[in-house]
Parts: structure tokens; C-alpha cells; sequence
């Protein structure tokens, strides 16, 4: 098999993460986004452990780890989601902009102090 | 070895396929069904790739526990069952142009560098759980253990955050003191009465 097939799958299943993180709104579509990109990540690691033909299967253990991750990423990012959710009642990322840079918020802070 | 080739070309369609209608369904409940087949779908990837293992944990782990954390996390914020017309920013014309760049930059860069490579898959070995299981507790046990704190801490801080009942928060120790008296006056009242 040509060790381009596998790799032109990653590479797009790799873009089609980074559209759905920067494209989607609602912050657990985001993470179905991020699982995208570390699912290219993985075949990528496999086809070239068996291009190499690796005798310490470097390739397919380092996938492992990566699911491993992806594991403990997914888990840590739902429990804030849902702290998000539980504070604001809402996960749409364009409305959660309390660290933004702005001066009209340092006003609003102002007055509500005073 | 055509078969593997088909086969593989076929999975491959259908995990991008699926992939694309992940990113851009509006019923927001069919995007994490479709991340289903798009996962299964490199599941089978990895079998074709001599990845055996790897393509059964992925079954375990992706499908069977992300995918139904993801669908619990998607119940318990009352995501909408209908078609949500704000699941997409007003920017995704520009989020589209980077994952074009990104597609375009890595697929050159990939042909450029191995348009002529091929998987030997007859003579390699299958990474079965043996083989796995060997290279994972001999040459890799340090980062194996290293990940299973990560996992721990991961555990303990899912915990943290999603409890409701942290005690040391000013903010709620505030609260507490601001509701308490008024609750002591009511049970005075009850039991007096």
C-alpha cells in the first residue's frame, strides 16, 4: 500500500478538526473537533510505524499514549464545560468574554465599584 | 494486496465523509453520531495498517467511552434536538480558508516527500496484544507509569471542577453567612409555632 494514502487521510482529517474548532460555536462541538485532529494524529503514527516497520513499535505505543490523552483531555474539558454551563447557563464560546481585552468592561467595573 | 488497497481507499472516504459532517451538521446530537463512523472508520484504518490492537482500544475508548461522554455532556446542557442555526460562527467563511491553507500546506509538503514510499504490510509484524504488550511494559514502562499519574490527576481534577460542594470559596462562605441567620430565624419560628 502506498504510504500516501494513509497520510493524505490524516492530513485531512487534520484540516477538517481545525475548521471545526475555529467554525463552531457550541464548546462541545469544539471538542469533537479537537478529537478529530488527534485521530489524524494517531493514523499518522501507524502508518508510519509500519513503513518503518519499527522492531519497537514506537509508532503504535506512542498512539496508544495518545488516546490515553485524548482521554484525560476529553474528561477535564467536559467538567469545565459543564462548570461553564452551570455559571452562565450557556456554552456559546462568542458570548463568554469576561478575559477579553476591552476598555468599555474596565468602565462597567468601574461603575459597578462605585 | 489490491484488497487491503480498496479497502483502505474505502475507510478512508468514509472517515472523511463522516468527519466533514461532523464539522458541519447543525443538529448538534448527529455531529457526535457521526464522529461515531468517522471513528469506527479509522478503527478499521488501523486494522488494515497491522495496528490491531490500537484499532481495538480505539473501538473501547473512542467509541465506546468518549463518544458517550461527549452525548452525556451534550444532555446535560440541554443541547437543542432541532437544527441549531447558531451552531456555526458568522466567521466560518474564514475558519474554511485556514483549513483550506492547512490541507493544502500539508498534502504538498506529504507528496512531495514520500509520493514514491510503500507500506511493506506483507513482512511486517502484526501488533497484536503480545507484541503490544511486550514493547509497552519493556522498552516504555516509564512513560507508561509517568501516564498513569497524568491519568490520576486528570481524575482528580474532573472531580474538583464538577463538584458542587467546595467548601473554602469566599464567595460561598459569604453567602452562607449572609443565609444563615435568616434560616435560624425561620426554624425558631417553625418550632415556636
Amino acid at each position: 500500500m502506498p504510504l500516501l494514502f494513509p497520510l493524505v487521510v490524516s492530513a485531512l482529517l487534520f484540516a477538517i478538526g481545525v475548521y471545526g474548532v475555529l467554525a463552531r460555536r457550541n464548546a462541545i462541538l469544539v471538542l469533537m473537533g479537537v478529537e478529530l485532529m488527534l485521530n489524524a494524529v494517531n493514523l499518522n503514527l501507524l502508518a508510519f510505524d509500519a513503513w518503518h516497520r519499527d522492531t519497537l513499535h514506537s509508532g503504535q505505543i506512542l498512539a496508544l499514549f495518545t488516546i490515553t490523552i485524548a482521554a484525560a483531555e476529553i474528561g477535564l474539558g467536559l467538567a469545565i464545560v459543564l462548570l461553564l454551563f452551570r455559571t452562565r447557563r450557556q456554552i456559546n464560546l462568542d458570548a463568554v468574554r469576561e478575559l477579553a481585552d476591552r476598555e468599555d468592561t474596565d468602565r462597567e467595573d468601574a461603575e459597578v465599584r462605585r | 494486496m489490491s484488497t487491503v488497497r480498496v479497502l483502505f481507499v474505502l475507510l478512508g472516504a468514509v472517515a472523511v465523509g463522516s468527519a466533514l459532517l461532523v464539522v458541519t451538521t447543525r443538529q448538534i446530537v448527529h455531529a457526535a453520531l457521526w464522529l461515531v463512523v468517522t471513528l469506527g472508520a479509522l478503527a478499521g484504518c488501523f486494522l488494515l495498517l497491522t495496528a490491531e490492537f490500537v484499532a481495538w482500544v480505539q473501538v473501547l475508548i473512542y467509541v465506546g467511552a468518549v463518544v458517550v461522554l461527549l452525548l452525556f455532556a451534550l444532555m446535560l446542557t440541554r443541547a437543542p434536538t432541532r437544527p441549531d442555526p447558531a451552531a456555526r460562527t458568522p466567521n466560518a467563511w474564514f475558519a474554511a480558508v485556514v483549513a483550506a491553507a492547512v490541507a493544502g500546506v500539508l498534502v504538498t509538503t506529504l507528496v512531495a516527500g514520500f509520493s514514491g514510499a510503500v507500506i511493506d504490510l506483507d513482512r511486517a509484524e502484526i501488533g497484536g496484544a503480545r507484541v503490544t504488550g511486550g514493547a509497552v511494559f519493556s522498552t516504555w514502562v516509564l512513560p507508561f507509569e509517568v501516564l498513569s499519574v497524568l491519568l490520576l490527576a486528570a481524575l482528580v481534577g474532573a472531580i474538583v471542577l464538577s463538584r458542587r460542594d467546595v467548601p473554602n470559596r469566599p464567595r460561598d462562605a459569604e453567602a452562607a453567612r449572609d443565609t444563615e441567620p435568616a434560616r435560624d430565624a425561620d426554624d425558631r419560628e417553625r418550632s415556636s409555632s
